[in-house]
């Protein structure tokens, strides 16, 4: 069996593979943007550029101290993550009172800044980072690289522990509960306002940490999020927001079908997850797991 | 002394201003202020009025580009067509983005613009008549109605000083119509402007389809005027700094996007011989402005103006109008 549908079968394996690559980080990406979004109700504009600056991490480590992939991926969240902290704490929580609208605005300020600092001290060049995992596993039709592999099994048990974290646990269920209602969780004697700054700081260090992931995979450069940002917000009206189950599905779900269209019709890949979201908002304007138009 | 009075006062002065400042400043810069202000007026009248927060309106703006430099380059010599042309395609881009991203609310509104902006860069990147990477460049200066030559910067700059006066003005008459009215109600309360038996999504689509044609218009005076569509037009940078002009001259103002245009134009071009700060200080002025002054700086001023006013007035006016 050579070819399927007409196409060798070695490409349609070669790019269903790359499709689960990129679903992985349209995964964890919408899964951050899905969990700020339920508690804080404020899309984070700047998860792109903290995605961009977990790469950058990793690379400044590797780069100055010769920290190596694997230290980076746990100092790297941690950095990133400690940045929302910092970001929440002294400007987001003074507009949560306002129109929703302001603290989507700080965000989309907060992203250009730091992009701007980025590209001011780095250059906007790429930079390479080398792979931590060499070789592969040769599976007779098509030669699978480990570091491949690697990234798509994080993805899956980091995006389902995520989600276990949050439907299945008592603090997961505290999360839950001050999204419903705020000040009833308050009464209860639970530091709301600081839940909010660590679910931000956490959301944000996962878009750091699957920006590490993606440094050996992609270049690391400043424009790296704002590329990425904008094809997970359409995966993100696709799926809606209300279900993290339901981002993490949808997002390999989309990589799978950006890969597929790769090998039929390789024009339309880069707009393929757009006309996804053209035909699902005329089909089902709610979402796959939408509640709220 | 009637607040109506004031406001034709306000359309003097400004107008006085813009039509003294070739004598001081070059045409050229003033033109990109104009352009910039219609197009920050569009963002504004959507999101100010109706609620809409758009961060796809360089689709519109690039688009309308592309119409209006490859219609000139081509067919016709007249700008006036051009510019139509660059409008109605606009506004049709509008219509259909529209149709399909009001169905969602909210943040997804905003989300759903930005990826169709995207779509449009990428078709903007591909299509056969663009220019891809190079963009449409050397466009001719045209005429209009073969009366009025544009070849100088003075003549231009008042054409260009007319049509975006006249969008202004179309802009200011809509939000004060009974229309406009009905797009603030449903922006404060849309369950309630929907069970006054108005059809929402209709009044949001007219106003989005408006607000696109706006757009569309200052992309198509832009072109006119530097003879250059480029894949930046259409690019989120220019999505962005519209927002950024509305919000530091002050949303749900007529005349914050034109004081947000100067200042924030004026600031990038004194910043022009440090490109890499460009971007690093307008990041530090959205951050800023959306902290510490939201109201922005017309919004402000009118909020000082009518605290005065309650003040010196017994007793305290609770609403004027």
């Amino acid at each position: 069996m050579d070819t399927l549908f007409g196409v060798p079968v070695a490409a349609l394996i070669g790019q269903v593979l790359i499709g689960l690559i990129n679903g992985s980080f349209y995964s964890l990406m919408s899964l951050g943007l899905a969990i700020i979004f339920g508690l804080l109700h404020v899309v984070n504009f700047a998860h792109g550029v903290q995605y961009m600056l977990g790469a950058l991490v990793a690379w400044v480590l590797l780069d100055t101290w010769g920290i190596n992939y694997w230290w980076a991926l746990l100092i790297a969240p941690v950095v990133v993550g400690l940045s929302g902290l910092a970001i929440e704490r002294f400007f987001l929580r003074h507009l949560y009172h306002l129109d929703h609208v302001y603290a989507l605005l700080l965000t989309v300020g907060m992203g250009i800044l730091i992009e701007g600092l980025v590209k001011f001290k780095f250059g906007i060049g790429g930079q390479p980072y080398p792979n931590p995992m060499s070789g592969g596993v040769d599976l007779s039709v098509t030669f699978v690289p480990w570091y491949r592999l690697w990234v798509i099994g994080v993805a899956l048990v980091v995006s389902l522990g995520t989600w276990y974290f949050i439907d299945r646990t008592k603090l997961g269920a505290y999360l839950r509960a001050a999204n419903e209602n705020p000040n009833l969780v308050r009464t209860f004697g639970v530091n709301v306002p600081r839940m909010l700054m660590l679910t931000y700081a956490f959301a944000v260090a996962l878009a750091g940490f699957s920006g590490v992931m993606a440094a050996p995979i992609y270049q690391v450069s400043p424009y790296m999020g704002s590329n990425l940002i904008i094809v997970v917000f359409a995966v993100v009206v696709i799926g809606g927001m209300g279900s993290i189950l339901g981002s993490i599905l949808t997002g390999f779900g989309l990589g799978v079908i950006e890969g597929l269209t790769k090998v039929f019709y390789p024009e339309g890949a880069s707009v393929v997850i757009f006309v996804v979201m053209i035909l699902m908002l005329a089909v089902r304007p709610s979402g796959l797991f939408g509640r709220q138009p | 002394m009637s607040s109506m009075l004031y406001k034709y006062l306000w359309w003097l002065l400004v107008g006085l201003v813009l039509l003294l400042a070739p004598l001081v400043v070059y045409p050229l810069f003033m033109i990109k202020i104009l352009c910039a202000a219609l197009l920050a007026a569009s963002v504004n009248f959507l999101v100010g009025y109706a609620g809409l927060l758009s961060f796809g309106h360089a689709m519109f703006f690039g688009s309308a580009g592309y119409i209006t430099g490859y219609v000139l380059k081509t067919w016709t010599g007249d700008g006036l067509i051009g510019i139509l042309a660059g409008v109605l395609v606009s506004a049709a881009i509008g219509w259909v983005t529209g149709l399909l991203a009001i169905r969602r609310q909210g943040v997804y509104f905003s989300m759903i613009t930005l990826a169709f902006a995207q779509v449009i860069y990428f078709l903007a990147l591909r299509l056969p008549f663009t220019g891809g990477e190079d963009g449409l460049q050397n466009v001719p200066r045209p005429s209009f109605l073969g009366l009025v030559e544009t070849t100088d910067h003075q003549s231009l700059y008042f054409v260009v000083l007319a049509i975006v006066g006249l969008g202004f003005w179309f802009i200011w008459r809509i939000v004060n119509s009974p229309f406009g009215q009905v797009l603030t109600a449903i922006r404060d309360n849309e369950p309630r402007a929907m069970s006054l038996g108005y059809r929402v999504n209709r009044y949001k689509l007219i106003a989005f389809t408006l607000s696109a044609a706006i757009a569309g218009l200052a992309g198509s005076v832009k072109v006119i005027a530097f003879g250059l569509a480029t894949l930046t037009d259409v690019g989120w940078g220019t999505s962005g700094d519209a927002l950024l002009i509305c919000i530091v001259g002050g949303m749900q103002t007529l005349w914050g996007p034109l004081i947000g245009a100067v200042l924030v134009i004026a600031l990038e071009h004194m910043l022009v011989s440090v490109p890499e700060l460009v971007q690093i200080v307008q990041g530090l002025v959205f951050v800023l402005v959306v902290m510490l002054f939201r109201k922005g700086i017309v919004g402000q001023w009118l909020a000082w103006w009518k605290s005065r006013q309650s003040s010196t007035h017994l007793p305290p006016a609770t609403s004027e109008h």
